[in-house]
C-alpha cells in the first residue's frame, strides 16, 4: 500500500511540475508579441516561409520580437471562426467574400478594407488551370475539352469551398466570352462541365487527394500554385499543367482585423506585417510558393519563369464584384444550385 | 479451463456438432474480415508512417508543433477523464443505490453525447460562448476565452467522453444490489466511510474499465474538437488535428507517424483493458488481492 502510495505521489509531483514548467514557458512567451493569422489551406507552406523572414526584419526594424501563429482551413470556415470569436490579428483567405463577411457580422472589420492596401488588397494572385496526368491523354488543352462526354473532372464543391467558385467563374467567364457568348451559353457550358464532375469534394485539398492520391477524373481544375505544389510534391513524372487559353484573375486578399488587433496592441505589427507582403522579400516567398506575385520584378527571375503567360479577366470586370456574383450564382436557389441540384 | 470442457462437449455430442466446411467457411469468412477491416488499416499506418525510415519517423514526432499537439492531448485527457471520473462515478451512485423522482430521466440524458453528434457538440458550444452566443459579450469584456482555446477544448471532450464512466458503473451497481452497503451503515460506518470502503472496492475494476475507454475516447476525438479548436499550430491543435494538417500538406509520412503514435495509444488501453478484464474475472488472481477486493464477488454479475 505505501508502495502504490509512492507511486501516486511521484506522478502527481511529476504533472505538478510539468504543469509549472508549462506555466513558466507561457510567461517567457508573452515577452514576445504574437500575432494570429486566420488563414485558408493552401498558404501554409507560403506563412511557413515568411513569418520568420518578417519577425526577423520586424525585430532589426523595432527591436521588438514577434510570433506569428497560423490557423489553416476551409476559406469559409475560417471566416466563420473569426466571425465566433477567433481572435485573428490578420485574415488571409480566399475571397473577398469571406471577408465581407467578417466585416458585416462581426464589425471587426471596416467595410473599405479592401481599399487599405495596394492592388485591391492581394498582394499576390493566382489563376485557374488544369491538371492533367502524364502525357495528357485526353488531350485536353483549353476549357472546350472539359465537356467533352467521357471526360472524367475534379473540382470541389463552390457552395462549401472558396476556392471553387474562382473555377466556376473562370469556366463561366471563358464561356462568356466565347464569339455569340451570352449569359445563357455560359450556363449551359458551365452545366455540361459539372455533368462531368465525378467527384464534388467539400474542399480544395480534399479534391487534390481525389484526383493525385486515390487517382479519381482526368482533369482536376485547380488554383496555379496548388497545381504546382502537387506536382513538385507528388511527382512530376505523373502530372502535368495545362494552361487554358483564358482563365481568372484569383485575388486572395489579405486585411488587419481592426477590433481584434485594437483590443489586443498589435494593430502597428499587424499592419506592416501585410505591407511587408509586398516588399521585396514579401513578393520573392510569394513566386517561391507558386503565388503570382504584385511585382515580378522584385522576384526570383528563375521563380517568375515558371508562370507561363495567360490573359485574365477579373471578377469585377464579368461579373460586378463578389457580392454580386455571390448573389447571382452561389445563394441558395442560386444558379448553381439550379445547375447542379437538378 | 470452463471454456474448453464446454466446447468438446459441443463437439463431441452429434446433435450439436458442425460439419467440417461449415465450421472452416465460419472460420476463413470471419478471419477474412476481421484482417481486412481491422488488422490492415493498422498494419498500414506504421507501414506508412515507416516508409522513408526511422530518422523522418522520429524528426516527424518530436517536431515543434507534434511535440505541441502531443503535449495538447495528453493536457486534455489529465483534466477531463479524471472530471469524468468523479461525475461518473457520483453519477452511478445516484442512479443504482437511490431512488428519487426523475431517476429514469437522467439515465437517458447520460446517454445523450452517445446519440449526439460530435460537430454539433462542437457547434453548441460555439453557439453559448463563441462571439455572438450567449456569453459572448460578457466573456470578451472580462477577458476570458473559452472558445479557440484549450478550455474550449476540454468542454468539447468532456461532453463527449461523459458516459463513458457511469455507463460502465451503473449496471455493475445495480446489479450489486445495496444490501452490503446496508449492512455497512447498520454497522456504524457513515456515508463517506461505506463509499470508500464497501462501494469503491467493489466497482473497482470496471471503474478502471470506463476511465480507460473514457481517456481513450478523449485521446482521439476529432469532430467537436475541431470546431471549437481554432486550429492554431502549435497552441490549440491536437494529435487528431495535427494528422489531419500534415496529411493535407502532402507530409504523409508525418503524417502517419503521428497516426502511429495514436494507434499506440489505442493499443496500449487495448492491452491494459484485456489485463483490466482479466485481472476482475479470473480466478487465479484473485489470491493475490486483500480479501475486501476480492473480484469473484464482481464477476457473477458483470458477466
Amino acid at each position: 500500500m505505501s508502495l502504490k502510495n509512492a507511486r501516486i505521489k511521484r506522478i502527481l509531483l511529476v504533472a505538478l511540475l510539468s504543469a509549472t514548467a508549462g506555466v513558466v514557458s507561457a510567461s517567457l512567451q508573452a515577452q514576445t508579441k504574437t500575432l494570429l493569422n486566420v488563414s485558408y489551406d493552401p498558404t501554409r507552406e507560403l506563412y511557413q516561409d515568411y513569418n520568420p523572414e518578417f519577425a526577423k526584419y520586424w525585430q532589426e526594424k523595432t527591436g521588438e520580437r514577434v510570433r506569428v501563429n497560423q490557423s489553416h482551413g476551409g476559406s469559409g470556415s475560417q471566416a466563420r471562426s473569426v466571425i465566433d470569436g477567433l481572435e485573428a490579428d490578420i485574415v488571409t483567405l480566399a475571397l473577398a467574400y469571406d471577408i465581407d463577411a467578417v466585416s458585416a457580422f462581426s464589425g471587426k472589420v471596416p467595410a473599405d478594407w479592401q481599399s487599405k492596401l495596394p492592388d485591391n488588397s492581394s498582394p499576390y494572385t493566382s489563376t485557374i488551370v488544369f491538371l492533367v496526368r502524364k502525357g495528357n491523354p485526353k488531350g485536353i488543352q483549353d476549357w472546350d475539352d472539359l465537356v467533352q462526354p467521357g471526360v472524367g473532372v475534379i473540382t470541389p464543391n463552390p457552395k462549401t469551398s472558396g476556392g471553387a467558385r474562382w473555377n466556376y467563374l473562370a469556366a463561366w467567364g471563358y464561356a462568356l466570352q466565347q464569339p455569340g457568348g451570352s449569359a445563357a451559353s455560359a450556363q449551359e457550358f458551365v452545366s455540361a462541365l459539372y455533368k462531368n464532375v465525378v467527384v464534388l469534394d467539400s474542399g480544395a485539398r480534399g479534391s487534390t487527394t481525389t484526383f493525385v492520391q486515390r487517382g479519381v477524373g482526368d482533369v482536376f481544375i485547380s488554383w496555379e500554385n496548388e497545381a504546382f505544389l502537387a506536382v513538385n510534391e507528388l511527382g512530376p513524372e505523373n502530372f502535368e499543367i495545362i494552361v487554358p487559353s483564358v482563365s481568372i484573375l484569383a485575388e486572395p486578399p489579405v486585411t488587419v482585423v481592426n477590433g481584434n488587433a485594437e483590443r489586443r496592441g498589435t494593430l502597428e505589427v499587424a499592419t506592416a506585417y501585410l505591407e511587408y507582403l509586398y516588399s521585396e522579400a514579401g513578393q520573392r516567398i510569394a513566386a517561391k510558393h507558386y503565388y503570382r506575385p504584385r511585382h515580378p520584378e522584385l522576384a526570383a527571375p528563375e521563380d517568375i519563369a515558371r508562370f507561363p503567360e495567360v490573359e485574365t479577366f477579373t471578377i469585377d470586370e464579368l461579373f460586378g464584384g463578389w457580392t454580386k456574383a455571390q448573389a447571382d450564382h452561389f445563394s441558395d436557389g442560386g444558379i448553381f444550385d439550379q445547375i447542379y441540384g437538378l | 479451463m470452463s471454456t474448453l470442457t464446454g466446447t468438446t462437449r459441443f463437439e463431441r455430442n452429434p446433435a450439436t456438432r458442425e460439419e467440417k466446411w461449415v465450421k472452416w467457411t465460419l472460420l476463413t469468412l470471419s478471419l477474412s474480415f476481421f484482417i481486412l477491416f481491422l488488422i490492415l488499416p493498422l498494419v498500414s499506418v506504421f507501414f506508412e508512417a515507416l516508409r522513408r525510415g526511422w530518422e523522418v519517423y522520429l524528426l516527424s514526432i518530436t517536431e515543434e508543433t507534434a511535440l505541441a499537439a502531443i503535449r495538447l492531448t495528453l493536457l486534455i485527457a489529465f483534466i477531463s477523464v479524471p472530471l469524468n471520473l468523479v461525475f461518473g462515478v457520483s453519477a452511478a451512485w445516484l442512479i443504482a443505490k437511490h431512488d428519487f423522482r426523475g431517476k429514469q430521466l437522467l439515465t437517458t440524458f447520460i446517454d445523450l453525447p452517445f446519440s449526439i453528434s460530435p460537430v454539433i457538440v462542437g457547434l453548441m458550444y460555439v453557439l453559448i460562448f463563441g462571439a455572438n452566443g450567449w456569453f459572448g459579450a460578457w466573456l470578451l469584456e472580462h477577458n476570458i476565452r473559452i472558445i479557440f482555446a484549450v478550455p474550449g477544448i476540454v468542454l468539447a471532450t468532456i461532453f463527449v467522453t461523459f458516459p463513458f464512466v457511469a455507463r460502465e458503473l451503473i449496471p455493475l451497481m445495480q446489479a450489486q444490489g445495496r444490501d452490503e452497503e446496508e449492512a455497512a451503515i447498520v454497522l456504524g460506518a457513515n456515508g463517506w466511510q461505506t463509499f470508500w470502503y464497501v462501494t469503491l472496492p467493489n466497482i473497482k475494476w470496471g471503474l478502471l474499465y470506463g476511465v480507460i475507454l473514457s481517456n481513450a475516447r478523449a485521446m482521439g476525438e476529432f469532430g467537436a474538437v475541431s470546431v471549437v479548436s481554432g486550429k492554431i499550430r502549435g497552441q490549440t491543435n491536437t494529435m487528431p488535428l495535427h494528422v489531419e494538417i500534415l496529411y493535407n500538406e502532402y507530409n504523409f509520412a508525418a503524417a502517419f507517424a503521428v497516426a502511429s503514435l495514436l494507434a499506440m495509444l489505442a493499443l496500449f488501453t487495448l492491452i491494459i483493458k484485456t489485463w483490466v478484464e482479466h485481472r476482475a474475472s479470473h480466478p487465479a488472481a484473485a489470491h493475490l488481492l486483500p480479501p475486501e477486493i476480492n473480484p469473484l464477488s464482481i464477476q457473477k454479475s458483470t458477466t
